[in-house]
């Protein structure tokens, strides 16, 4: 009995330290990062090393490393999880080895990315720091997500339409564009957002590729600060750029708030819609 | 398995796509070997422990305390998630009124979306400062271990959830019917039964406290040496590739690219043993 009150005690009082930490960490953010916010703030470009202006330049191009990265990482994994859900049997030793070896890389560190991303696009072959580098980088970083969440959203169509499908005479590729993707589309958009909020939030991969130039880029081989490494430079590298660094954070914590909420209620709504269907 | 035309060609497209996924690891791996040939191909091996200090300058390349770093706080910050994140999950499954229970998962999941950098940032103007009052510098193995708990928390208690949540209710009725107290319940049936999934999820966080750079980078102080106490600054495997990289050359690159070959070994090992871990259940 004491053993029970005890326990119970104990966990309300771990989830009471715990949700406080969490208010004490937005609160703090909201507090010093506040002032600083501003429509100029968006659009403006840095002056004095960030400690004023805005960070326009860097929200460019933070934009086009992720658009950079989903455009290449989205077709990849879209084939690499239609081909080892609908195309491969489940004990072949081919795709035994790819979900072990796309495992394995889900766990590499960001910053082993970083290392690979020099050696490979910046270096070997020679894009030198640039957007490029970059989006490339966090490309190779979220394909097994990607990969992951869009099998699981093929796997969950019902295989009654696979059934249907070959009944019709229709082949794989038909039933594919007609029936399985149509039914895995939200669930294939929830994974695209996940992507964008890992690929958002990363900045070890990108110090060494995308690197830190904080000026307008004219094109994709121009070197390109991302928000995540803005905000790690201000509270590291520059006396007195704590205040800009807490509004940069806290505007890259609301993108982020928003991706997650949006993605939520995807996969919400997706789920809502296999359960009215089935 | 029979195809038509069109899919044997998608077929084949597919899995072209699905060979570049695959290689990518490989090609990782590669280029760490690659880049760290200049020191490697002497074949000592043992010159990264038995240097007498890190001090790339001088061609000494020890990285032992940079490596003790890394698994001081991995295990500091194991000590305190593994506790906190597994109440955390008992707390939403069956200690919450529903009300709650909804809404402190949603704070777990926000904590699991903020960056690293940002959890970094926070450590630095809010908790360093903290733990400076009470021992300087403030920067240090501590403030290491706090943020990266922080951070390992949510992985933790998201997958305790998910696997205390898939046991059958059956087990639950059965307790009742034994007329086990709650606590009984969970410590002697339920617990044992989600042991296995709790497991991997620790593994997982393990994986992150391993490789994670900024957040420790921003809080550690970054002075390479054996901590003594919990208040020395320490700089971890993943820092210093960070801080180094930007001016690193010659061997003293190849030195960096070897602590990221060691990182990648550790990951690898712990991939192993989740295998081994999902195996035996």
């Amino acid at each position: 009995m004491l053993k029970n009150r005890l326990a119970t005690l104990l966990i309300w009082l771990s989830v009471i330290l715990i949700s406080a930490v969490f208010v004490v960490l937005v609160l703090d953010l909201v507090r010093h990062g506040w002032a600083g916010l501003s429509l100029a703030y968006l659009v403006d470009a840095p002056l004095d090393a960030g400690r004023g202006g805005g960070i326009g330049p860097i929200m460019v191009s933070t934009g086009l490393i992720l658009a950079l990265t989903i455009s290449v990482a989205a077709p990849l994994s879209l084939a690499t999880a239609v081909f080892l859900t609908e195309f491969s049997s489940k004990n072949s030793v081919f795709s035994g080895v790819i979900k072990r070896s796309l495992d394995v890389l889900a766990s590499v560190p960001s910053i082993v990315f970083g290392l690979f991303g020099n050696a490979f696009f910046c270096v070997y072959l020679g894009l030198g720091f640039s957007i490029l580098s970059g989006g490339l980088t966090l490309a190779c970083m979220v394909l097994p997500i990607l990969i992951r969440t869009f099998s699981e959203g093929l796997r969950a169509a019902p295989d009654e339409y696979r059934l249907a499908a070959a009944a019709l005479g229709l082949n794989r590729a038909a039933a594919l564009r007609h029936f399985l993707l149509p039914t895995a589309t939200p669930a294939l958009i929830a994974g695209l957002m996940l992507a964008i909020g890992r690929a958002i939030a990363e900045t070890a991969a990108l110090i060494f590729t995308s690197g830190y130039v904080d000026r307008m880029p004219d094109s994709l081989m121009d070197s390109g600060r991302a928000l995540s490494i803005h905000i790690y430079d201000l509270s590291m590298n520059v006396a007195g750029g704590d205040s800009h660094a807490n509004s940069a954070a806290l505007i890259l914590i609301s993108l982020l708030f928003m991706i997650n909420t949006l993605s939520s209620k995807l996969a919400y709504h997706w789920m809502h819609k296999r359960i009215t269907c089935l | 398995m029979f195809l038509s035309q069109t899919d044997k060609h998608l077929s084949l497209w597919l899995r072209l796509c699905t060979l570049i996924s695959a290689t990518i690891l490989a090609l990782i791996i590669m280029f760490l070997l690659a880049e760290s040939w200049p020191l490697l191909k002497h074949g000592v091996l043992t010159q990264f422990i038995s240097d007498e200090s890190w001090h790339p300058a001088q061609r000494l390349y020890n990285i032992l305390p940079m490596l003790s770093a890394t698994l001081l706080s991995t295990l500091g910050a194991l000590t305190l998630a593994t506790p906190l994140g597994i109440a955390s999950a008992m707390f939403n499954r069956y200690y919450a009124p529903s009300f709650l229970a909804s809404g402190y998962r949603r704070i777990i999941e926000l904590m699991a979306g903020i960056p690293s950098v940002v959890y970094g940032l926070w450590g630095l103007t809010t908790l360093a400062p903290v733990i400076n009052l009470w021992h300087p510098p403030g920067v240090s193995l501590l403030c290491a271990i706090l943020v990266l708990a922080m951070m390992i928390l949510p992985t933790i208690a998201l997958t305790a959830d998910s696997a205390l949540g898939a046991i059958p209710v059956v087990f639950h009725q059965t307790a009742a019917a034994l007329a086990l107290s709650r606590w009984g319940t969970i410590r002697h049936v339920l617990l044992p039964l989600a042991k296995s999934s709790i497991g991997a999820g620790i593994m997982l966080a393990t994986g992150r406290a391993i490789g994670e750079t900024m957040a420790v980078l921003m809080v550690a102080g970054n002075v390479v040496q054996q901590p003594d106490s919990l208040f020395d600054s320490v700089r971890t495997l993943t820092a210093n590739i960070a801080l180094e990289m930007a001016y690193a050359m010659g061997d003293h690159r190849a030195a960096l690219f070897v602590s990221g070959l060691a990182l990648m070994l550790m990951i690898i090992l712990l991939a192993g043993l989740a295998e081994i871990n999902k195996r035996s259940s």
